[in-house]
């Protein structure tokens, strides 16, 4: 068994924290937002390079995962083609509950320079987005300081079943 | 009494359309200037005809009829040495005579030379493919058909490459418009959603420069964020921006800065 050194003056003499469910839960999904791997063109660069030593997401417990059904944060880094707008809605049904979506980018956020008959003008036509981030492409600070943005969303609402799924429409 | 007609712009017409204006040409030199360009385009007059021929930058270029393109093609792969098919594709000339330009760019490694044939089909009329004679063919006349919708006879898969396959429209025709027609504009909504949500998700935002400081729907102002659908008046207060929240967050520690070391040794 392990042997856990208590400190007696504390917490009146126990190893415990007092908190609620909303907290903890709350503490639990923003620390460990996994993302789906979502690199649409150069944004995609910008993202793996926060993912990568130099900014290290995985400081914050952002990993990025390759399934949808594993993924908590749908990072949509990229321009978004009219062919491939019923593939991110089918990404996006796929990821369970709770989940969020950051926007990263012009072209993701509007279309960008892309002001063409092939691209879609942003991504919320087609799912709702939670975080908007500006850029061309976006430094990674700007995804780390996204990253936290929506961590302090998440800590910030509900954590319970009273949760509305979020819908387009 | 004469008809009127309206004189406001009569002088700045001529300032924004020059009436002699003559786009530059790239000067062409006679095909015999060049004796291996002479001895091929004498080969190829041997057995085909030729409308017209002329060097233009060092490459040689040949205008030929539709229906002999195989046999043109197949003639310079086999014997004038011309073994690559580098580039093809469709002009749009629809506007000017009703007509589209194919060109087919060869390039011969042994002879370090390119040639260009050319040919004109009219609106409607498909084109022999050349499928066959080279690999690379393949994908351009089926990019041919998805941007210009010239079809390529005897093609085994002549679908559209690039864009999806329930597109509707060609968009490198000069009547295309750039931003979309009506289909390319509602494609993904009607495609997701259906036709019915087009009310719902509304038409397509086509001006991302448009910055509406007041619009509080669209855009926050860093550090005067209101809820969404808040009228702005200008005098919001200023909201200090954070990392996180200020009294910390549960089980994690905040980072102290006046506690951590700052090296500035780099050679530590």
């Amino acid at each position: 068994m392990a042997q856990h050194k208590i400190n007696y003056t504390q917490d009146a003499g126990l190893p415990v924290a007092l908190t609620s469910i909303d907290k903890i839960v709350n503490w639990g999904r923003s620390n460990s937002l996994w993302a789906l791997t979502y690199g649409l063109a150069c944004c995609g660069i910008e993202m793996m390079a926060s993912g990568a030593s130099r900014f290290d997401f995985d400081r914050y417990g952002t990993i990025f995962r390759a399934s949808p059904r594993q993924a908590d944060v749908m990072i949509v880094a990229g321009t978004l083609t009219k062919k491939h707008a019923e593939f991110i809605k089918r990404l996006y049904d796929q990821m369970t509950e709770p989940r969020w979506v950051i926007s990263m980018g012009s072209c993701a956020n509007t279309g960008g320079m892309f002001n063409t008959y092939a691209t879609v003008q942003g991504v919320d036509r087609i799912i709702p987005v939670d975080l908007y981030l500006p850029g061309c492409a976006p430094r990674p600070e700007t995804l780390q300081y996204g990253v936290m943005l929506l961590q302090k969303k998440i800590r910030a609402n509900k954590a319970g079943n009273a949760q509305k799924p979020k819908r387009l429409m | 009494m004469r008809a009127y007609t309206p004189k406001d712009d009569v002088q700045a017409k001529p300032y924004y359309t020059d009436r002699f204006y003559v786009s530059p040409q790239v000067p062409k030199e006679a095909v015999e200037n060049d004796a291996v360009f002479a001895a091929d385009l004498a080969a190829i007059k041997a057995k085909f005809e030729v409308s017209d021929a002329y060097i233009q930058v060092g490459q040689m270029v040949v205008y030929i009829h539709a229906k002999d393109n195989y046999g043109v093609l197949e003639l310079l792969r086999d014997e004038l040495e011309y073994t690559q098919l580098t580039e093809m594709s469709a002009i749009d000339w629809l506007a000017k005579e009703n007509k589209f330009e194919i060109f087919y760019q060869m390039l011969s490694m042994n002879k370090r030379k390119r040639v260009r044939i050319k040919m004109f089909i009219e609106n409607g009329q498909a084109v022999n493919s050349v499928n066959e004679l080279f690999r690379s063919a393949d994908w351009s006349e089926r990019e041919m058909f998805d941007m210009f919708g010239i079809e390529a006879n005897g093609h085994p898969f002549m679908k559209r490459i690039l864009l999806p396959y329930d597109w509707q429209g060609h968009p490198l025709l000069k009547t295309y418009p750039l931003e979309g027609d009506e289909f390319a504009a509602w494609y993904e909504v009607d495609k997701i959603y259906g036709k019915e949500a087009r009310d719902i998700i509304g038409p397509e935002l086509r001006d991302p420069a448009k910055v509406d400081r007041y619009d509080s729907d669209r855009f926050a102002r860093l550090g005067h964020e209101v809820p969404k659908g808040t009228v702005i008046t200008g005098h919001e207060p200023k909201i200090e921006q954070s990392y996180q929240e200020e009294g910390g967050v549960f089980m994690i520690k905040k980072f102290d800065k006046k506690s951590s070391v700052v090296i500035d040794d780099p050679q530590r």
